[in-house]
């Protein structure tokens, strides 16, 4: 199941792709055939911004499996220059750049690697903006 | 050598990671002092980055210094001697994460450290045939060192990628005239299989390096009618400090033309980025009309030699991306347990 649902998804997780509601406007990260807000047909394809800021993080220690070599790791949730908040890893903080407000920017990362001989997932983290 | 017609960077972009280990920190575990350090730190990728994360952050600075849509480029060639699959292109993942279209060509290059040089070569190719608009030629390297080597206090991490295209009135350097020399030369070298490369110790100075890096400049400088004087900034390929300022000593050129090019002595060496990331710093300061001459070295070996002409372009499109001066400056040090556990060099499993 693993490579079929990664390669679904990819435009999402390297670019921030996703599709609009042309009648309310929900966002939905993988293109679905009614609406979850107002159940209309009609989506347009979106790129949201790369920008935004963090809301709230927290460290998690204690990783599921697949990212217990992570450990510890950071979960950031962010809202993005047009208002659309995301829940995302964080990266390549430093303890003092880490507070709630933080300007931030999504980075290609990787995400997991299915052990020595499987794919590798890549995906969005976000970082502190750079420049 | 190679006269070309007509093409020009017309973006670019470095990045390097954001942590640092001193060659200090290396040598306390390996009983090294510090005058015997060949550098005084380098850069080493996060537990979440590898060549084509790397990659793609060269890119993306490149194509929005460029300002064109990713969907106009027709080939991406990255070279790297450190593929995170050893089948299954680097270029294919690059291209989706810029968002590039479908139809163009992806194919990735291996040359040891002039993989990345090599890419220009096939880009400037197509770009001057009129087969495609725009291609991205790109470097990118997790370098590897083996734990106690020589090469651990040197081998670093970091990507460069240049947008090539026609020449036009904001285009940021023109491409001018390029040398390859290659021989087989056994000074360098990984097999199959294997995690860490191996190499001929003190073979790989003059036999290797000096050898090939001055054999392609010279006759680019001497078949093209340039002389030294022409140039104002040269950009080497560097193992260590050490040996490019050798080739500066042998072409007697001032210091001020190389320091701007000199990355290895707070960076280390990225390999296939190595002389791309040089070449990148001195994009960041240089001057329209300014001539920039590039030679990389791959080992096995060879040497790519360029002459670049910067032009008025440079000036607005510097300021749309963030600079290498911005990557460098933000760095965070790490000892050599974190470098151990960022670097695969600790097994969970």
């Amino acid at each position: 199941m693993r490579v079929p649902r990664y390669w679904r998804n990819k435009l999402f997780r390297y670019r921030l792709v996703g599709w609009r509601c042309i009648n309310c406007g929900a966002f939905h990260h993988f293109k679905p055939l009614v609406c979850k807000r107002c159940g209309s047909r009609g989506f347009r394809e979106v790129e949201l911004p790369k920008t935004g800021k963090l809301l709230a993080y927290t460290v998690v220690k204690i990783a599921p499996a697949d990212f217990k070599d992570k450990a510890p790791y950071l979960i950031g949730l962010v809202e993005l220059d047009d208002g659309t908040r995301i829940l995302a890893q964080l990266t390549d903080f430093s303890q003092d750049e880490l507070k709630d407000g933080a300007r931030v920017e999504a980075v290609l990362r990787k995400i997991r690697e299915d052990g020595e001989s499987g794919i590798i997932e890549y995906g969005y983290k976000f970082r502190p903006l750079v420049g | 050598m190679v006269r070309l017609n007509g093409v020009a960077i017309q973006g670019y972009g470095g990045y390097v990671p954001r942590y640092r280990i001193r060659a200090e920190e290396i040598g306390r575990l390996w009983g090294r002092e510090k005058q015997e350090l060949p550098i005084e730190e380098k850069a080493v990728a996060g537990l979440d980055e590898d060549s084509v994360t790397m990659a793609v952050e060269a890119a993306r600075i490149a194509v929005k210094r460029a300002g064109i849509d990713p969907k106009k480029i027709g080939a991406i060639h990255v070279g790297s001697e450190s593929k995170p699959y050893a089948v299954k292109p680097t270029g294919t993942i690059v291209a989706e994460a810029i968002g590039a279209g479908q139809n163009i060509l992806a194919a990735d290059l291996e040359f040891a450290c002039k993989a990345g040089t090599e890419a220009i070569q096939l880009i400037t190719g197509l770009v001057e045939s009129g087969r495609i608009e725009y291609g991205l030629a790109i470097g990118a390297d997790t370098a590897q060192g083996r734990p106690g080597d020589a090469l651990e206090y040197t081998a670093a991490s970091g990507a460069a990628a240049l947008l090539i295209g026609r020449l036009t009135d904001d285009a940021v350097a023109s491409i001018e005239a390029w040398n390859s020399y290659v021989t087989d030369t056994p000074d360098f070298w990984r097999r199959e299989s294997e995690n860490y490369p191996s190499h001929a110790a003190r073979f790989t100075g003059q036999p290797a390096y000096f050898r090939h890096i001055l054999g392609s400049i010279n006759e680019l400088l001497n078949d093209e009618g340039y002389s030294i004087k022409d140039i104002d900034y040269f950009v080497f390929h560097q193992p260590n400090v050490k040996f490019p300022l050798a080739v500066a000593k042998a072409l007697k050129l001032e210091r001020e033309k190389v320091s701007s090019g000199l990355i290895s002595g707070f960076l280390g060496n990225p390999y296939s980025a190595t002389s791309l990331l040089g070449l990148v710093r001195v994009l960041d300061e240089a001057k329209p009309g300014d001539a920039i001459l590039l030679a990389s070295f791959g080992s096995g070996a060879g040497s790519d030699a360029y002459i670049l002409r910067v032009l008025d372009g440079i000036e607005e499109k510097r300021d749309r991306a963030p600079k290498l001066k911005d990557f460098i400056e933000r760095k965070i040090y790490i000892d050599y347990a974190s470098y151990a556990k960022f670097r695969g060099k600790l097994r969970l499993r």
